[in-house]
């Protein structure tokens, strides 16, 4: 396997995914947004909130439409690029993605033209219910695709069927295991809440940038306590749903949480490290386990094992998972060679050996151990940025918020300076946390089951790497494009009379 | 009928009031003419395409159940 072949494909995925989460997260977090701010109008019958909701949805829009069917290029390097993968999940993916498909994408695309092109032509309550259904259908598109994901990064609910070399869904009772599997909840709601937290910085960025301009402050003063309170909301979600996340990645993935961690030798009262030899004691072990004491293995001690698992097993060494993958991958071999021959009396035999060696599967292409480890420096510091944006967001919501309570809100433009720079920073944020999700997965496609390198189709990669920078340069024009018409939208302002209504 | 009539209607009248919208039609189409013409049909053919599904099991089979650096 040429290993440019890989890193391309990986470079060409990473781009893609990386791109589409640009406009994902804005949806989520904006549409609830205008929902909030059109339930305000509703309840009140106030025009002027229905002129403020009109504004956000201009924005909503210009994002929304930039990023629609961006994630279809990722189904498309799944069949070309990860043909392997593709056949080996496809039972897995099918349903959710078909869901998704089917319900979520044409729910929003139904109740989008409503909110659209209705204001004049609908009740004010079915507005406000098209509204809610847009962002709910977003949300419930994005359940189904982090369904999908959540089963690479912690798969179960499958049967492996040597015969059709796929994992199936056997039952409807797989296909909820798959469903509401503890990573997928806490992926999602993570991951959701990231969304809103996403959309409220965006909102108060922009108001932040009217206040310092004064101009539109009426509007600007309205839309920054919806976004800060909202926003305030949104961070302690995303603490929250991180932390029950940590959890979860320590029990499923502990190479990750090493990694994350830069952890080498674990311990029963593991230090969380802040930046270089600033440490807080015992603070990884509470994190990881929510215990006061509790073994949080480090990077050498999961490829030494030896160590007690969570379900009082003990850990194999990368070694014996090698050796047990290899024998899974023999055995499919040759339990395939019998079943042609007709040799049935080897088949049962096959089978049992491949089902009592499967969990280690993806070992067997493991050539060396250290090739388990995904790269440190990365996750380190892209945790990092992820946890101390998020601080810096809450931080800035809290004292935004008490400046409005205490009506001093522009006599502090330094802080409405940072809010508007926290716009680029919140989408570094939210991109470090992808990073860390799927960089942390490394060197695993589906964790323990199939590496990036069984998974990959064999191309050229001279072809992979053409694809790469034609997608750099369609992804590139068609930002400046969003960008362009964004700011331009932003810099025309809402237009709203300041002066018609005292309600604010 | 006439519900389908109205439903048409509304989206007529949608898309001709449409202002900023008619720019962002212009660019999500060409960004779907790019993304199913030009990418689907040029550069991204399915690895597996046209072999039949016994054809596609054995071909991850053998991917699979080799160690790649045997």
């Amino acid at each position: 396997m040429d290993p440019s072949l890989i890193d391309w494909s990986r470079a060409q995925f990473a781009l893609t995914a990386m791109y589409h989460w640009l406009f994902v997260p804005l949806t989520l977090g904006l549409g609830v947004i205008m929902g909030i701010m059109e339930t305000i109008y509703v309840v009140r019958g106030d025009e002027y909130w229905k002129r403020l909701t009109q504004f956000w949805m201009k924005i909503f829009g210009v994002n929304f439409a930039v990023g629609v069917a961006t994630g279809l290029i990722l189904e498309f390097e799944f069949g070309t690029n990860w043909s392997n993968y593709s056949w080996l999940v496809g039972d897995i993916f099918g349903a959710p993605l078909a869901i998704e498909g089917i319900i979520a994408f044409f729910m929003e695309s139904t109740f989008i033209a409503v909110m659209y092109f209705g204001w004049e032509k609908v009740s004010r309550r079915f507005h406000l219910a098209s509204t809610w259904l847009t962002t709910l259908g977003a949300t419930i598109s994005a359940w189904w695709i982090l369904v999908a994901n959540a089963w690479m990064q912690y798969p179960v609910g499958m049967t492996f069927n040597p015969d059709t070399v796929r994992n199936e869904m056997t039952s409807l009772s797989s296909f909820f295991t798959v469903a509401f599997s503890p990573m997928a909840i806490t992926k999602f709601f993570h991951t959701v809440m990231s969304g809103w937290l996403t959309g409220a910085v965006v909102v108060v960025g922009i108001s932040a940038w009217y206040l310092l301009r004064r101009r539109e402050e009426r509007f600007a003063r309205s839309s920054m306590l919806v976004g800060s309170i909202f926003g305030l909301v949104a961070c302690g979600l995303v603490m929250l749903t991180g932390d029950t996340s940590g959890v979860i990645v320590g029990r499923t993935q502990p190479m990750k949480l090493a990694a994350f961690e830069g952890l080498e030798d674990g311990s029963e009262h593991a230090p969380l490290t802040i930046v270089g030899d600033m440490k807080i004691p015992n603070m990884l072990t509470i994190l990881a386990t929510h215990q006061w004491t509790g073994f949080v293995p480090g990077i050498n001690d999961i490829l030494n094992g030896g160590y007690k698992l969570p379900d009082s097993t003990t850990a194999l060494s990368a070694e014996e998972k090698m050796s047990r993958g290899t024998i899974a991958l023999e055995a499919l071999t040759l339990y395939r060679s019998a079943k042609n021959k007709g040799e049935t009396e080897k088949i049962e035999d096959l089978r049992t050996r491949l089902q009592e060696n499967l969990p280690y599967f993806g070992y067997g292409h493991i050539r060396d151990k250290h090739d388990l480890i995904p790269p440190v420096g990365l996750l380190f510091w892209s945790f990092r940025i992820m946890v101390g944006l998020g601080s810096l967001f809450c931080l800035i919501f809290c004292l935004l918020v008490f400046l409005q309570y205490r009506k001093q809100l522009t006599r502090w433009p330094l802080l409405l300076h940072v809010a508007v720079w926290c716009i680029p920073l919140v989408y570094i944020c939210s991109q470090a946390g992808w990073i860390c999700a799927e960089v942390g997965r490394q060197p695993w496609a589906i964790q323990d089951l199939l590496p990036i390198n069984a998974a990959v189709s064999a191309l050229q990669s001279s072809s992979v790497r053409v694809t790469f920078f034609i997608f750099l340069v369609i992804f590139t024009l068609l930002l400046v494009a969003e960008l362009r018409i964004l700011f331009n939208v932003v810099k025309k302002g809402p237009q709203i009379d300041e002066t018609t209504s005292p309600n604010t | 009928m006439n519900i389908l009539n109205a439903i048409f209607r509304f989206y007529v009248e949608g898309f001709r009031r449409m202002t900023l919208g008619r720019t962002l039609w212009v660019l999500v189409l060409l960004k779907l003419f790019v993304i199913f013409v030009i990418l689907r049909l040029f550069f991204f053919r399915p690895a597996m395409q046209g072999m039949t599904i016994e054809e596609k099991q054995q071909h991850v089979a053998q991917r699979l159940g080799i160690p790649l650096d045997k």
